[in-house]
């Protein structure tokens, strides 16, 4: 991990023991709130009901589970693409405006981190309800002649999500368009480069790495996400997050939910791990307020 | 370049339109609060505090809200003891144990929600510690504790560290030269990073939702039976109380590192 250079030590180093006992606080907590729980969830989907990947050939037998991680997949990728559509020129907006404009812009993007996503969530549903304002607005166009299904759908998640999550995508992009140098558009533009040109030869391979890091953290978030899908999506249209609440809660097939845990965290923290570089964790975090 | 270029125009009208975007639910849902209906509509008919009213003397919400304060509470402070200490001794040449902190801090971030919300049901259900304030307090602890680490370490790697060296070569214990002189330059960002833990905490959906008992429910719990099954103005009412705490806080926060980073350009070696 990219970390190395911001936890540089410094000052009088101390004694071992003082290290290990500082330390133990943070590895007790990590250990039995996080490593230990995580480890006999998964130890769980594969000595339960019988030992062996009984649960995960169930999750491959079963085409409905199959389909819904397709669909998870699909709506992660669909978020991502959106987000990173609707961030980039915010981004680059971020990055060349001044003044109240600028701030105009920055706080209406860390206002999504200081509103709850339920709170958010909420307004969705209140925006796609039957008689809400989106069906309003659409029969006084006339796109639709009566109130249509908005909430409990699919689309309803993906809007949501994308809303909710954007901001994510957001900072890491200007981050890496606030360290372009202006002189290299310059320099395009007087080697002969129009705007066009000089954004897709130099601007954005430089943001690339900003653009990844988003598109992973949105990718990777979206996989996961729960509430939003709970609250929004069709009972019909189950993404992992829900499946898993379904099965421990209504079904309490706590092994066959293990499992579904099991893939998920797994396919996260693989591509987490090849993505690796690119994840400037401190950035992410300390560039948050 | 003039704003009347063209193509500047349009993609500035493009970038209203994103904003128009992240505003607009937030901006729709507010003022509902405010409606004297019991149903959401917009615009909102009316104007009363009643929804407000309906909240403070409801004792659900109320029992609700005071279990949340005090799970946020206690995870601000748990999460600063922690990740103080321990940015501490890993800024003060942790080794090999430092790699492995670094590892782990991250792990939280990388393993979704939901998965150690799953994990934690299952484990605190064998433990006793199903919807008790020690289990969500812990658990908000692992989620706010790389967040409070950051903030943390980003003081302590740009505090001057020759200051402590100094007070430990006049006499001055490690402990000492820590309280005395190191930690009143942090502490800014310490308490930072605990208002962001108390926000994290407070705000948290997800391990709420499943460690939630019938009887030990959170705020977001509450709320996120609300939405599912009535939604009333009551939920709007809240909004409008957790965006302003929300953003007190945080205000209070980056005033709080503000301050941080002014008192450290003081120091004379910075």
């Amino acid at each position: 991990m990219t970390l190395s250079a911001f936890f540089q030590p410094n000052g009088r180093r101390l004694s071992s023991a003082g290290i290990v006992l500082l330390m133990a606080p943070f590895f007790m907590l990590i250990a039995f709130a996080f490593l230990y729980p995580l480890l006999s969830l998964l130890s769980l989907s594969v000595t339960e009901p019988t030992p062996g990947f009984g649960n995960y050939a169930k999750i491959l037998d079963n085409p409905v589970y199959g389909k819904v991680l397709l669909r998870t997949l699909w709506i992660a990728v669909l978020v991502s693409a959106l987000s990173l559509v609707l961030a980039f020129p915010v981004a680059m907006a971020m990055v060349s405006s001044k003044g109240p404009m600028a701030l105009f812009i920055t706080a209406c993007v860390l206002l999504p981190f200081w509103s709850s996503v339920l709170v958010r969530t909420a307004a969705w549903a209140v925006l796609l309800q039957r008689n809400g304002i989106i069906n309003s607005a659409l029969q006084f166009l006339g796109i639709t002649s009566e109130p249509i299904r908005l909430l409990y759908t699919q689309g309803a998640v993906v809007v949501a999500m994308t809303h909710v999550l954007m901001p994510f995508m957001v900072l890491p992009i200007y981050g890496a368009l606030r360290n372009i140098p202006a002189d290299y558009g310059r320099a395009a533009s007087i080697c002969g480069a129009g705007p066009f040109r000089s954004f897709w030869e130099v601007t954005f391979p430089l943001a690339l790495p900003g653009v990844l890091g988003g598109v992973i953290l949105v990718f990777l978030t979206a996989l996961g996400y729960f509430i939003t899908p709970a609250l929004l999506g069709s009972p019909q249209e189950m993404m992992i997050a829900t499946l898993i609440s379904q099965q421990l809660r209504e079904f309490l097939d706590w092994p066959f939910a293990a499992a579904l845990v099991g893939v998920l965290t797994l396919f996260v923290t693989a591509i987490t791990l090849l993505f690796s570089r690119v994840f400037r964790f401190d950035r992410m975090l300390g560039g948050q307020l | 370049m003039t704003d009347l270029n063209p193509r500047k125009l349009l993609l500035n009208a493009y970038v209203y339109a994103v904003l128009f975007f992240i505003l607009a639910p937030i901006v729709v849902i507010l003022p509902m609060a405010f409606s004297e209906t019991d149903y959401l509509t917009f615009p909102p008919e009316g104007f009363t505090f009643d929804w407000f009213g309906a909240f403070f003397g409801n004792s659900r919400w109320m029992k609700a809200t005071t279990f949340s304060l005090q799970i946020a509470v206690l995870t601000a402070i748990t999460t600063c003891v922690i990740a103080t200490m321990s940015t501490y001794a890993l800024m003060r040449g942790a080794g090999r144990l430092g790699a492995l902190f670094q590892g782990l801090l991250i792990a939280p971030i990388v393993v979704p929600h939901i998965a150690l919300a799953v994990a934690l049901y299952l484990f605190f259900r064998q433990t006793g510690l199903s919807s008790t304030i020690t289990g969500y307090v812990l658990a908000h602890s692992v989620i706010a504790m790389p967040f409070a680490v950051f903030t943390i370490a980003a003081a302590l790697s740009s505090v001057d560290a020759t200051l402590e060296d100094a007070a430990m070569s006049c006499g001055a214990s490690r402990f000492a030269a820590f309280r005395l002189v190191t930690l009143p330059i942090i502490l800014p960002n310490v308490l930072s990073g605990g208002l962001f833990a108390f926000i994290l905490s407070f705000d948290e959906p997800v391990i709420s939702f499943f460690l939630a008992g019938i009887r030990d429910k959170t705020l977001p719990r509450m709320m996120f039976d609300d939405i599912e099954q009535n939604l009333t103005p009551i939920i709007p009412a809240i909004a409008v109380l957790l965006t302003g705490i929300s953003i007190f806080v945080l205000v209070a926060a980056a005033l709080l590192r503000r301050m941080a980073d002014s008192r450290r350009t003081v120091s004379p070696e910075a």
